[in-house]
């Protein structure tokens, strides 16, 4: 995946939306490029069990640094399908390759409404920038 | 505590930290680089090399006159009326009821002219309490009593501050001043010349101190020469592996040295001996604020104490979280981090003195799930000693 072919949440979380064999809309979720950089120093992560069911713009596990923990918000309504099994030891390569291997859940959409409040790519990075000028 | 929409203070470094991509944040009214790269890296560059750090933020006040020593030692908890030339000593300031307004280093030095004078560095984010108790304390009747006259200002701005820290900071500074650091003793400093045209000729003061575990030394001067003279430092410590470290880094460094940070483990709330440093109160002689309640409370058994936890797992905790045996509460964290190296969560907190013996199994409530932790001796970390230091 390039990020240009993805949807960003505006809490940093990219969505790919696929269409399974069965029909349903799986949403694979991982954390922005611009948010990895940020937090960097990560020691700890908080992933869902598979199962779970989640809510779009509500907390569904955390992620952590040497200096703070931040929540991870789901960007769609729906059940956890899976989650990354190597995620929580590989912090340290997350950000090499935040929107492949670096993926960490995926979620089976229940209520497709809520995609269209999520930014695309121009809109996303436009948002970044704006919060590096608060920043500097 | 600033309040927000103020305009932050600016060392003259910042413009510096911003160029070389440091991420700025609010630190005590002032504008700080938290890390430059990662906290991670900066850490361990200064345990295994040196790190370089812009504390002008610290404040800084100057006391000299006939007056000055005698004020000192009725205003702090540890005698300084008595400090040898170049020596430097941690003390307390406390209120009157023991609590602790503040830690500080207060040092003895003679300017070039053989004129002594008193610096006292105390933490950002008290500098203006501090201040007004000076001047609370010190009216100008007795400021200008005769013969006994104490002429004091804050001269936190006027001088930029230095950390440099780690096994090569004394190869880094050697060349760079005019007094032997080999024989610097730990908490000694000295007025010295900088030997770079980018000091035009100005002096500075060095002291054997740091707030990171390692052996380093701490450099303060003017402001006007201040970025000339960091960049000769930064320049000069390349080639030994220093790197600069922002207060990100500070704070994990000073954890694993087991030291207390004013606003976490240390408050007007905890007297001294609850955190360990009764050591640092003389409670005979001197009048200071807060001496009597002292001597009450040093007889008085105390509930809690402070001490280090080591958790189990990768989860860290922060401050102010609670720490439970089985499922009663017996302590609150002030302080908690991810050790790098260490390479697991550490915590500082208080504990009620049953359960606070090293070794004791607890746990650590980190928003809603207990982790497990025991306590340790601290330091977390101590560095293996070398000749001098």
């Amino acid at each position: 995946m390039t990020p240009e072919q993805l949807l960003y949440a505006k809490t940093h979380e990219w969505v790919h939306v696929e269409t399974d064999p069965s029909g349903a809309k799986i949403a694979t979720v991982g954390l922005s490029a611009f948010a990895l950089e940020v937090l960097t120093d990560l020691v700890y992560i908080e992933l869902p069990e598979v199962g779970r069911q989640v809510e779009a713009g509500a907390s569904f596990g955390e992620i952590e640094s040497v200096k703070a923990v931040s929540d991870l918000f789901s960007p769609v309504d729906g059940e956890i399908v899976e989650v990354n099994p190597d995620a929580a030891d590989g912090l340290d390569r997350l950000a090499d390759d935040p929107y492949g291997a670096g993926w960490l859940v995926k979620i089976k959409i229940t209520d497709e409404s809520g995609l269209s409040e999520l930014l695309d790519y121009a809109a996303y990075r436009k948002q970044c920038e704006e919060e590096m000028e608060e920043q500097g | 505590m600033m309040s927000s929409g103020q305009p932050l203070l600016k060392t003259p470094l910042c413009d510096w930290h911003v160029e070389h991509g440091a991420r700025m944040v609010e630190f005590a009214g002032w504008s700080m680089p938290v890390q430059y790269t990662s906290i991670i890296h900066e850490h361990l560059a200064t345990r295994a090399a040196c790190g370089i750090a812009d504390i002008s933020h610290m404040g800084r006040l100057r006391f000299e006159g006939p007056g000055a020593a005698v004020f000192l030692a009725e205003l702090l908890t540890r005698r300084v009326g008595g400090l040898g030339l170049n020596q430097i000593r941690y003390s307390l300031v406390t209120n009157e009821q023991g609590g602790i307004l503040d830690d500080v280093l207060v040092g003895y030095y003679h300017n070039a002219h053989g004129q002594p004078y008193y610096v006292m560095v105390v933490n950002a984010s008290n500098r203006r309490k501090i201040v007004d108790w000076v001047d609370a304390h010190l009216p100008p009747e007795r400021a200008e009593a005769p013969g006994e006259e104490v002429v004091w200002s804050d001269v936190t701005r006027l001088w930029a501050m230095f950390a440099i820290q780690g096994p090569r900071a004394l190869d880094l500074l050697q060349p760079l001043v005019d007094v032997d650091l080999a024989s610097m003793k730990y908490y000694n400093g000295a007025q010295v010349r900088i030997l770079h045209p980018a000091a035009q000729r100005q002096g500075g003061i060095i002291s054997r101190t740091g707030y990171t575990g390692e052996d380093g030394f701490e450099l303060s001067v003017g402001a006007s020469i201040a970025r000339g003279v960091w960049e000769v430092v930064m320049e000069m410590g390349k080639p030994l592996g220093a790197v600069p470290t922002g207060i990100g880094a500070r704070d994990t460094l000073r954890l694993e040295a087991g030291m207390p940070l004013y606003g976490h483990e240390l408050s007007e709330a905890t007297h001294p001996f609850q955190a360990g440093l009764g050591y640092t109160c003389y409670l005979t002689g001197y009048d200071f604020p807060g001496r009597d309640a002292l001597k009450r409370l040093e007889k008085e058994p105390f509930e809690s104490k402070l001490v280090g936890l080591e958790l189990g797992g990768r989860r860290p905790a922060r401050g102010d979280c609670p720490i439970l045996a089985g499922d009663e509460p017996v302590g609150r964290t002030t302080s908690g981090t991810y050790s790098p190296t260490l390479q697991k969560p550490i915590a500082l907190g208080y504990v009620r003195l049953d359960h606070a013996e090293p070794g004791t199994e607890l746990a650590i409530d980190v928003r809603g799930r207990p982790a497990p932790a025991r306590v340790v001796k601290l330091p977390f970390y101590r560095r293996r000693k070398g000749s001098n230091a």
